[in-house]
């Protein structure tokens, strides 16, 4: 065989187990997906969404207090992220050549990159060590935490993207940089901007580690916020670790929600950065 | 003169939300290290070399949760990485242009997954698969270290593998951007000496090494600091082995079961010291890995400063 024909075949091999790569990364996609819809959905009724958990042995219940509670929970996280993580950003995106701002942007990835159980040891210390109970507020905390990063690169990211023509005619026409800033550049990048938040909210959505020791767990409805708190992803944890069928069952059910929330999450937000793309196109 | 006293104020109110930023940082470095006085006290530096994690005599040794961070990370990355290569120069250098973004949303999706959910999966559908693979292993196998121990399918092998399912969209997707911005003239010149089409990309991947070994180090980051599925999965036994079989513990794990029953002080303080290392080696692992990308980035930009605006590199 000549040297030619065998650096051919190995070219061919070698693209050959790239695309293999793909298929071997799509299988464990495809059965998660698989088992997640057949054993989810196959437990999802009524009374899922509407009862709290039952004591164990007696059957039936469902999750309707821990899918509020996710919600409340996530909503207290983007109260908090949003303005920090949004201002930030346009702090970055308006001065972004000084060295204080590469500071700010290389500490906001490096934090995106701290596992969220460590975020969720610090909201600990700061909320629920000092008054001694674990609450709704400490876990809305720590999820905002792990939000803040992720909201603020992609408010500069996007407002970078804000053709510079119009800031020169917000400027133009005497506008202070505040006023072109907040009356134009913003306005300009604000869907953008809201599709990377509701991303970060679909991210934070499904985050385990952080609440098991901040906003806890709770088997009743409750809605006050300085009480420990439900959640669907505690809830599924602790399902699947317990040795009742009917809760693996249940703890399928709120793994398929949790899914499902943040598929229509992500792709909405997909469709909208691909409606965004089309309207500024010249 | 208005003006720019309004500019002035503009850049300082909207600059105390970027010191928040380094507030954050600054202040679970301290938060952590208050929160594990008790323990830094009492133990020292013989905390991180004692293997006996022993609450009820207030012993405690994080020598077992150490191993067992860096061996199952280091275990996910040798699975992980050739896949996450090979996606990434598939969806960038051989698809057709029509499959690049549906394989590239796909493979995101797996990063989309939450823990909980590949938990879950690991706990109900690995797991059965992995005990029967460790139950037909030959006896001549099992006398091998890496794949000695009991066949109970959760241990450190399933929890490897969980763990770099979860690595490779990281990794994938920073490698593909990295690869994306090779100037197309390596390639070119590659072809024009008569290279063939894989010696071609060995050539941009060349060009790109270092950010490569940034995207590998990111994925590396992310399975340090893994908690739900791994928690779920690796057996929870604060053992030291290299054996694939065994249960073992990992740092975060061992806070995640332990933190809410830590009774006493002490206890609570060992646990959070745990935290204060994993943190430690998280930022480390994690500033090297954007440096190294950063820096392949700004060449890029420098190379072609005139025509190209400069662009930051994605967060991932």
């Amino acid at each position: 065989m000549s040297y030619a024909t065998r650096r051919k075949i190995v070219s061919k091999i070698a693209e050959a187990l790239c695309a293999l790569a793909v298929l071997v990364a799509l299988v464990p996609l495809a059965m998660i997906l698989f088992y997640v819809i057949t054993h989810g959905a196959s437990a999802l009724n009524w009374a899922f969404f509407t009862h709290t958990p039952r004591p164990v042995g007696e059957p039936g219940g469902g999750m309707a207090n821990a899918i509020v509670g996710t919600l409340i929970l996530i909503g207290l996280a983007g109260l908090f992220a949003v303005p920090i993580g949004m201002i930030c950003g346009i702090h970055l995106a308006e001065f972004s050549g000084t060295k204080f701002s590469s500071v700010v942007r290389f500490a906001a990835d490096v934090l995106n990159g701290v596992p969220s159980i460590v975020v969720g040891i610090f909201a600990y210390g700061l909320v629920v060590y000092p008054i001694r109970r674990f609450s709704a507020v400490a876990g809305g905390i720590a999820l905002g935490l792990l939000m803040i990063p992720i909201v603020v690169r992609t408010t500069e990211e996007l407002l970078r993207l804000v053709p510079p023509g119009l800031r020169e005619g917000a400027l133009a026409l005497g506008a202070s940089r505040s006023r072109a800033v907040f009356s134009v550049i913003v306005p300009a990048a604000l869907p953008g901007i809201l599709t990377g938040i509701l991303v970060a909210l679909a991210r934070v959505a499904g985050e385990t580690a952080p609440l098991l020791f901040t906003s806890f767990n709770n088997t009743y409805w409750s809605t006050n916020i300085m009480q420990p708190m439900a959640s669907l992803t505690v809830q599924v944890f602790t399902y699947a670790i317990s040795p009742y069928d009917d809760w693996h069952r249940q703890a399928w059910a709120g793994a398929f929600l949790l899914v499902m929330i943040i598929l229509s999450l992500s792709i909405a937000a997909r469709l909208a950065v691909r409606r965004l793309e089309r309207m500024n196109r010249p | 003169m208005r003006r720019s006293s309004d500019d002035r104020l503009f850049r300082i109110v909207t600059g105390i939300f970027p010191m928040l930023v380094l507030l954050i940082a600054v202040g679970i470095a301290f938060e952590l290290s208050r929160q594990s006085m008790l323990s830094i006290r009492k133990f020292g530096f013989e905390f991180w070399t004692g293997r006996t994690w022993d609450p009820v005599a207030g012993v405690f040794g994080g020598l077992p949760f150490i191993w067992g961070t860096l061996y199952s990370s280091l275990l996910a990355l040798i699975l992980s990485t050739p896949i996450a290569l090979g996606i990434a120069i598939f969806i960038s250098e051989l698809s057709p242009r029509f499959l690049r973004q549906p394989l590239g949303y796909l493979t995101e999706l797996l990063a989309a997954i939450p823990s909980i959910v590949y938990g879950l999966w690991g706990v109900f559908v690995l797991t059965p698969i992995v005990r029967k693979l460790e139950l037909f292993t030959p006896d001549w196998l099992k006398k091998v270290p890496l794949f000695s121990g009991p066949p109970l399918g959760v241990g450190m092998g399933t929890a490897a593998i969980i763990l770099s399912i979860m690595v490779v969209p990281f990794t994938s997707s920073v490698a593909r951007e990295i690869l994306k911005n090779v100037p197309s003239a390596q390639r070119e010149a590659a072809y024009a000496l008569g290279a063939t089409r894989w010696e071609a990309i060995k050539v941009a991947i060349g060009y790109g090494k270092t950010g490569i070994i940034g995207a590998i180090m990111l994925g590396l980051g992310r399975a340090l600091g893994e908690t739900m599925a791994v928690t779920m999965v690796i057996g929870n036994a604060p053992v030291i082995s290299t054996s694939l079989f065994k249960p073992q513990y990992t740092m975060a794990a061992v806070i995640a079961n332990e933190f809410t029953e830590a009774a006493d002080e002490l206890y609570l303080h060992a646990l959070i010291e745990i935290g204060l290392l994993l943190f430690i080696i998280t930022i480390f692992v994690n500033a090297l890995s954007r440096l190294l990308i950063w820096s392949t980035q700004q060449r890029r930009t420098s190379v072609f400063a005139l025509t190209a605006p400069e662009e930051e590199p994605v967060a991932a």
